[in-house]
């Protein structure tokens, strides 16, 4: 083995090794540089405006956010009530009654349903929730919303029931619980901390997305009462802000960008801190 | 004291038959793992059943509470009558309401000790004073000192000996007629196993009792009739002491000394 | 201690007698095995609704362009021409451009928290990196207009071009949006993604393996990369290809910084166009049906895309948890 050899071989070695190191900190910074951008520029633009003001019309300056802020908490309550029961209730199926072909089926049209792009989601509400009535909706929003929040809640509650151990369904079963009265009294309750852990963050995953509802619930400059008009919502506006051609909506486009990834990175946190400390199915 | 040494012969031929199980098969798909048994366990007294490590005593002990109905692709035939109803024919529900089951390893619910115990309760329908049913079966269990002031922790918070007798409580809560236990303190200490054992003597009197051991000195200490089962069939059935001592089956003699295990 | 039994007053007492049809409804076990079973249909006929949705609603426009509509270039709303190569190019360029970026750098991080950082500082970097994974892509976009693109304008496009100008891809003139602003951003959002698929790939591949390598001379990196790396291949490339059908479908980031020009061009400095962005942008403003229609059909076009990278990555990964991509 000649030294030249050796040398350059180690060289090689101690370069990509630390090409490697870099590669990491350098993505990971990027989760930083995100954050400190985000709170830099749209710290200094938060104020209590913001929260509760109505946007002025085009081309004035001030204003808030009030009617998409409360637009957004109104279509993750639809995206909710439409799309958690649903995921709740398939999990329980896979997980506690399934037949092998058919769970099979549902499993991989699961999988599928969770790549579709979630501007294809906004076209298939589109046709289901604008086309018969011709205008936009809180509803389609809501609509399109909850269709990408089963995906998630299905695999999730899935896999925290299978966690719950046979011998706790056994000990209910030979008292006289009856089938679903093991799963109801015994099992859900005890995979509840992890369900509900998994519904929050897929809610946490469509409060960001801004796709589904450009041609769903569209937008609106004003408040929008009842589900049945068009909604405006935090992810639409930060957008539209963004490609305008104002300083203001820019500043503003900052400060809602800041409030909308703050709160999706904190439910995150939160959840996966709390998955962490009970380490899956334990309570 | 020799539990066996208390039964007079006069009072064995007396004891009344809670389960009659006859020509019983089991098959797990296509393997049988039960052939043709037939045994009378006796009310009120605790039978024993023992064997090497694959004879299908656990397998048995599961068929008298259809615990083995949650398998799929198992199969039973023959009869298996409780006080003279058979069991294959009836509500499997209420049929685990009377005879009950303690599990090899602990399993209890992840809720309070009262709501582990009050569970049974709750779901027969009972309505009533729960509260003092609860002491009750805690007392059964002889866990009731130990618990009484934390009845509101959750199981978890107990040993492994104390959960079992949870889990003992929890069975007795609703008053079985019937214990089925499965190799209770295989996972346990050996005080607690006398704790335990010294709680299905006082329970004899309103219970009548199955026990799967794969301990011989359990069996010879706790029960007042023992099976010795092998490759699935019933070798040898009778009276502890008489087993023990004087069994009549060469195979029988070869296991308790043993020879094989 | 009291040792008698208690009978229990008013507990429902077991009932005698076969089993009724309405005992089994009472239990309510079939009940529930029905309801939940029909919960889990819904989502098939979620699916199959919206495949046969983007089916019928492109009618129009399969019906005018029929198979040419994948290799027409004009995108004519004024005289209702359709074609989609400009999108369908646009969404393959930026996607494998970002890929060229996206996969070195995060194969490069995937080995470093898999066999080189102490187990503690990788849990808690793949777990910031799972973070990184769940920021909106409107967040991202909103970075890409007022960082990116002035960067890519003032400083990397001309470095780019001073070193690299005499290759087309780097000619023309350069605004700061563009096929090459697009993916870059866009190789930020889907390197987490490589970053925590690989990882787990590698943390698989068992110890033996390396302390083979190592055991005979082998550099830590010679060890990784000619042994670790190739056993799990199979995973790694479902990881790209997952990555991949991410990237396609992504839309708002890739929106605001491509430029939105439906034309075919050769320079990565070029404005240019996707798939998903041209739905984004002109699906509200859409006149008459078969525009629409055409948008529609594009949208389909997508679908098909990511369905099937998204089943060759799960084969690919599925593989690797099978037999670690190699023969024994």
């Amino acid at each position: 083995m000649s030294r030249v050899r050796l040398l350059w071989r180690k060289s090689l070695n101690a370069v990509m090794l630390t090409l490697t190191g870099v590669a990491a900190f350098a993505v990971v910074s990027v989760l930083f540089l995100i954050l400190g951008y985000l709170i830099w520029n749209g710290g200094r633009s938060l104020n209590w405006d913001f929260f509760t003001q109505l946007p002025k019309p085009v081309g004035e300056e001030g204003g808030g956010m009030a009617n998409a802020i409360v637009g957004s908490l109104k279509l993750l309550f639809l995206a909710a009530v439409m799309g958690l029961p649903v995921g709740l209730i398939a999990g329980v199926y896979l997980a506690e009654f399934g037949g092998k072909t058919f769970s099979f089926v549902v499993r991989y049209t699961t999988d599928l349903l969770n790549g579709v792009p979630s501007i294809v989601i906004g076209i298939f509400a589109y046709s289901l929730a604008v086309l018969p009535v011709k205008h936009f909706s809180a509803l389609a929003g809501g609509v399109a919303l909850g269709i990408m929040v089963i995906p998630i809640t299905v695999r999730s509650s899935e896999e925290f029931l299978r966690a719950i151990p046979g011998s706790l369904r056994e000990g209910a079963m030979a008292l006289g619980a009856s089938r679903w009265r093991t799963i109801a009294t015994v099992v859900l309750p005890a995979a509840s901390g992890g369900i509900l852990t998994g519904m929050l963050l897929s809610l946490a995953r469509v409060a960001g997305e801004t796709a589904p509802l450009l041609f769903t619930a569209f937008s609106n400059r004003f408040w929008s009462p009842g589900w049945g008009q068009p909604i405006a919502s935090l992810p639409v506006m930060i957008y539209t802000y963004a490609i305008a051609p104002y300083d203001d909506w820019h500043r503003q486009a900052w400060a809602a960008g800041l409030i909308l990834l703050g709160l999706v990175l904190l439910a995150n946190l939160g959840c996966r801190l709390a998955l962490r400390g009970r380490g899956m199915g334990r309570s | 004291m020799r539990v066996a040494e208390k039964i007079s012969a006069a009072s064995e031929k007396e004891a009344l038959v809670r389960f009659e199980i006859s020509d019983l098969n089991f098959y797990y798909g296509a393997k049988q793992a039960v052939f043709g048994l037939n045994l009378k366990i006796p009310k009120n007294r605790v039978t024993a059943l023992i064997g090497p490590s694959g004879c299908g005593k656990s397998t048995f002990l599961r068929t008298l509470n259809r615990m083995n109905e949650t398998i799929r692709h198992t199969r039973v035939s023959g009869k298996i009558l409780l006080d003279g109803q058979d069991i294959l024919q009836m509500d499997v529900v209420g049929l685990r309401r009377r005879v009950g089951m303690v599990f090899q390893r602990p399993n209890p619910f992840p809720k309070s000790i009262y709501d582990n115990v009050a569970y049974g309760l709750r779901i027969n329908g009972y309505k009533g004073r729960l509260d003092e049913l609860v002491e009750h079966s805690l007392r059964r269990a002889a866990l009731w000192e130990e618990v009484k002031d934390y009845l509101k922790k959750s199981a978890f918070a107990l040993s492994g000996g104390q959960q079992q007798r949870l889990c003992i409580a929890r069975a007795l809560a609703v008053d079985p007629e019937v214990l089925l236990l499965d190799e209770p303190c295989s996972a346990l200490d050996p005080v607690t196993t006398a704790k335990i054992e010294e709680l299905m003597f006082h329970l004899k009197d309103s219970c009548t009792m199955a026990i799967v051991t794969h301990n011989m000195q359990q069996a010879a200490r706790a029960s007042d009739f023992t099976a010795f089962m092998l490759d699935g069939k019933l070798i040898e059935h009778s009276e502890t002491s008489k087993l023990f001592t004087t069994p009549t089956d060469p195979r029988t003699e070869a296991y308790i000394t043993g020879r094989f295990g | 201690m009291s040792t008698s039994a208690t009978t229990i007053d008013g507990a429902v007492p077991p009932k005698a007698g076969p089993r009724t049809f309405i005992d089994r409804l009472h239990d309510g076990d079939e009940v529930a095995h029905v309801i939940t079973l029909v919960f889990a249909a819904t989502i098939l006929l979620i699916t199959s609704l919206l495949v046969y949705e983007l089916w019928v609603n492109s009618h129009l426009s399969r019906a005018k362009f029929g198979l040419a509509f994948f290799w027409t270039s004009t995108w004519d709303p004024i005289f209702d021409h359709f074609g989609a190569a400009p999108f369908i190019y646009g969404t393959l360029v930026t996607s494998i451009v970002s890929l060229i970026i996206a996969v070195p750098l995060g194969l490069a991080a995937a080995v470093f928290l898999a066999e080189l950082a102490p187990r503690n500082l990788s849990d808690s970097i793949a777990f910031l990196i799972d973070l990184l994974a769940a920021v909106p892509s409107v967040i991202y976009g909103l970075l890409g207009i007022f960082i990116v693109v002035p960067l890519m304008r003032t400083v990397v496009g001309p470095a780019l071009k001073d070193t690299l100008g005499f290759l087309p891809i780097f000619q023309g003139p350069n605004y700061g949006v563009g096929f090459l602003t697009a993916s870059i951003v866009l190789a930020i959002m889907i390197v987490p993604f490589i970053i925590s698929v690989s990882r787990e790939v590698l943390l698989t591949v068992p110890r033996e393996q390396r302390e083979a390598a190592l055991a005979l001379g082998a550099t830590r990196w010679e060890a990784t990369w000619q042994v670790v790396v190739p056993w799990a291949r199979t995973g790694i490339m479902g990881s790209i290809f997952l990555a991949l059908a991410r990237a396609l479908g992504e839309t708002m980031a890739v929106t605001m910084v491509i430029g939105n020009d439906p034309k075919i061009r050769e320079s990565l400095f070029a404005a240019g166009y996707t798939i998903a962005a041209v739905i984004a942008n002109e699906f509200t403003e859409a006149t008459g049906d078969l525009y629409l229609s055409a948008l529609i059909e594009l949208g389909l076009v997508l679908f098909l895309m990511t369905f099937i990278l998204n089943g060759l990555a799960r084969i690919l990964i599925v593989a690797t948890e099978r037999g670690g991509g190699h023969p024994s």
